[in-house]
């Protein structure tokens, strides 16, 4: 190598690791994060009137169209979407941008149970200053709670998952089930006439689901994960309440009336077309995902609440949705606010995102409106699914909270709940591994477990 | 035949001349060689040096959630070393090395001898055929094995049921390493094959020749003649099987959505880095696994080097 190409060579070196030692010392600031008391309408009127580029990261298929909704109506903003991957790799591009310090988006959509785990480093605006407090009558409670579960607001909701029941209509009159279990207890009993009389599972519990078994400690009122925003994180995922769920699974399961196969997979689909499984515990986003994969089976499913723990409760759980959040670092603040705000609040953009890309609604006017409630679904046999899903939204618990390292909980469910549910074994006893796995990981991370 | 006395009398006596000025030409010849080699350096330090010495940087340091970066010193070596989860997918690369890396190596020399001798017909197709797995990309692989093993609507499953043998469970905890294993050596061994194939292919007509007068069969000719031949090309193979036993990620990844129970996240070395950097966020830990990992397979490559070097020195002495 001659002088020069040495001494290049040298000092690529040498400058990648002083870049790992200004990354290592420099965590973004929360100084950084202080946005002033209120904007004034004229500086939203300045910001929205001077041509801006905007990123937005999303995996929402086509929401182009509700952006062009958005340039339309302030043509000086111009908004580019980036697909970067859903779920996991998303945030772990979000991440990685955030700790460069360059390369985040403005907006990005983040699903609820991960908004912790940003709020934790400063990566979120506050969206109080920008006058996102007006908006949470907009919201049904508890999806509001889901971006502001203290004073501050980390993001605008863009859609839900409360909890119902699918089923198909044609095996449970088979085995003689006219209506819907209303209680838990009933759809035990159900489960076991089902199979008995069609060989049909009454639903799968998929092994390594956290977001399934979440919800249904969600609707048992169990308070599994809490976090203050700061240092302090509660876990209780072995409650007595968390318990007793397991302990009706491990029944149902261990009974074989309840398969647990890996659901999202191809097996899981070719059971849902094939009859395999009579019914999907699932979210409000699952009606729709279930026409298209079990197509063949249109007309026979039918939509009902959750069963119940008491009779005549009428609760629910959450299991999926996502926000969308501004990033602190963004240098277009305003316009960012009023982007996310828009694709989620905006008359149109809402409904839009409601009827053609099927995101079940949280804004409260979308459920009240007709042209979104009275849709009477083929598949579902002429019921108006919609409806049903807009009544259970009214019905999940307010008060449920994330741990700021949702990756983890989720990967150490797999590990924990997912082999022991696969295996059919005793899951209370794996809520105590993973409590303990939780507790530990929560320590070595330097949080407080109360 | 360069090496007798009477070549070497010839060259030239006397002091070793002067070092001249490098001509022009030369110049310009070797400033075109050192831009050729450019961008093998400028990938070659970017890609993997760089990365090296920031693996290397980071893994001295502990991060938490809370609290930030702090020098560690050599505590995430320490941690890693006393680690089960690190060593038990050390140990199941290792068994996964020991096991599936023979039958792999075995098969594929076994079809290179078979087809360099030249009796099985339609030699050029087989081969093709032997070697289009290596085409396929690991993922997609992996994908398809997937698809074959279901339980349900796998077609192995569904032959099985059809003759009564009942479902085999490929996805169980205790049958998954044996199912990546199959699917491992239905990928390389039409690599593996074409590498012995082509060294099979350099080995002079003569050997061959003089075996047939000393009476040789084909069997002994192989035993005897090709194998110690093409000894380098066994090695070669060997050692891209080490590394790529001790690597094992694209089929632990890929076969954890279908049989995540079955999967752990410290499955292997490399699957359990992967999982640390971006799933627990603990990025230093990460990369002193990582480091370590290096090491082992460098310690390993070492030493199944010197005992290829040993019995070869051995057969040497013996012939």
């Amino acid at each position: 190598m001659n002088k020069k190409a040495r001494r290049t060579a040298v000092a690529l070196v040498t400058g990648v690791v002083s870049i790992g030692m200004l990354l290592s010392g420099c965590t973004p600031s929360s100084s950084d994060n202080a946005s002033p008391e209120t904007i004034s309408q004229d500086d939203i009127d300045k910001a929205m009137t001077t041509p801006t580029k905007l990123t937005f990261w999303t995996w929402v298929p086509d929401i182009e169209n509700e952006v062009k909704l958005f340039e339309e109506k302030y043509p000086d903003i111009d908004v580019t979407v980036e697909n970067v991957g859903q779920g996991l790799p998303h945030y772990q591009k979000l991440r990685s941008a955030i700790e460069a310090g360059e390369g985040a988006p403005d907006v990005a959509q983040i699903e609820y149970q991960y908004i912790p785990s940003f709020v934790l480093n400063d990566s979120l605006l506050d969206l109080t200053a920008y006058g996102a407090d007006d908006l949470s009558g907009d919201y049904v409670d508890w999806a509001w709670n889901q971006v502001s579960p203290d004073t501050e607001v980390w993001a605008i909701p863009q859609d839900v998952g409360p909890m119902g029941n699918l089923y198909r209509n044609d095996i449970l009159s088979q085995a003689g089930i006219t209506d819907p279990p209303a209680t838990w207890d009933d759809y035990a009993a159900a489960a076991k006439t089902v199979k008995d009389s069609t060989g049909s599972y009454i639903s799968n519990l998929g092994a390594t689901q956290a977001g399934q078994m979440i919800g249904f400690l969600w609707q048992a009122g169990v308070k599994p994960f809490g976090y203050d925003g700061k240092e302090t994180v509660t876990i209780d995922v072995n409650s007595d309440e968390a318990k007793k769920v397991a302990d009706y699974w491990t029944n149902l399961i261990q009974q074989d009336l309840i398969s647990t196969d890996v659901d999202f997979q191809d097996q899981w689909y070719q059971g849902l077309a094939s009859g395999k499984y009579a019914g999907w515990l699932t979210a409000a986003w699952g009606p729709i995902f279930l026409q298209g994969t079990a197509e063949g089976t249109s007309g026979a499913w039918r939509a009902a609440p959750l069963p119940q723990w008491n009779e005549g409760d009428n609760v629910s759980g959450n299991w999926g949705g996502s926000s969308d959040a501004v990033l602190a670092s963004s240098k277009n603040k305003i316009a960012a606010y009023e982007l996310a705000t828009f694709i989620n609040n905006d008359e149109a953009s809402a409904m839009k995102l409601a009827t053609e890309q099927f995101l079940f609604p949280p804004q409260v006017s979308v459920l009240e409106d007709p042209a979104f409630v009275d849709q009477e679904s083929e598949f579902y046999g002429g019921q108006k699914v919609n409806q049903l899903f807009a009544e259970i939204s009214q019905t999940v618990d307010t008060d449920f909270q994330w741990l700021p390292y949702m990756d983890y909980v989720y990967s150490t469910y797999e590990e924990t709940m997912g082999t022991v549910i696969a295996a059919k074994g005793d899951i209370a006893q794996a809520l105590d591994t993973w409590q303990d796995q939780l507790v530990t990981y929560a320590t070595d991370q330097g949080f407080t477990v109360k | 035949m360069s090496h007798s006395p009477a070549l070497t009398a010839e060259r030239p006596a006397g002091p070793p001349l002067p070092k001249r000025p490098t001509s022009p030409a030369k110049r310009t010849q070797r400033r075109a060689a050192y831009l050729f080699l450019l961008p093998f350096f400028v990938v070659f330090l970017s890609m993997l040096v760089v990365p090296l010495v920031y693996a290397g940087y980071l893994s001295l340091f502990e991060s938490k959630l809370i609290g930030g970066e702090a020098f560690a010193g050599l505590a995430n070596y320490a941690r890693a070393l006393t680690d089960p989860a690190f060593l038990e997918g050390l140990g199941r690369v290792g068994l996964f090395f020991i096991i599936q890396v023979p039958i792999m190596l075995g098969l594929a020399l076994f079809f290179a001898l078979a087809l360099d001798s030249a009796r099985a017909h339609g030699s050029k197709g087989i081969r093709l055929l032997i070697y289009m797995p290596y085409a396929v990309p690991a993922v997609v692989a992996t994908l398809m094995w997937g698809y074959l093993y279901g339980p349900d609507f796998g077609p192995i499953a569904q032959i099985s049921r059809a003759v009564g043998l009942g479902t085999p469970d490929f996805l169980s905890p205790e049958s998954i390493l044996g199912s990546m294993m199959n699917i491992v050596t239905w990928e390389f061994v039409g690599y593996n094959m074409i590498i012995m194939y082509a060294a099979l292919r350099s080995i002079p007509g003569e050997l061959y020749e003089a075996a047939e007068i000393d009476g040789a069969g084909q069997f002994r000719l192989a035993w005897s003649v090709k194998i110690p031949a093409i000894r380098p090309a066994l090695m070669l193979t060997l050692i891209f099987s080490v590394i790529g036993s001790f690597q094992l990620f694209a089929e632990p990844s890929l076969l954890n959505a279908i049989a995540p129970d079955a999967i752990t996240n410290s499955f292997t070395p490399n699957y359990y880095a992967y999982n640390l950097a971006f799933i627990n966020q603990e990025l230093n830990f990460a990369a002193a696994i990582a480091f370590l990992l290096g090491i082992v397979i460098a310690i390993v490559s070492y030493f199944v080097q010197l005992g290829g070097e040993r019995s070869e020195r051995r057969e040497r002495a013996l012939s």
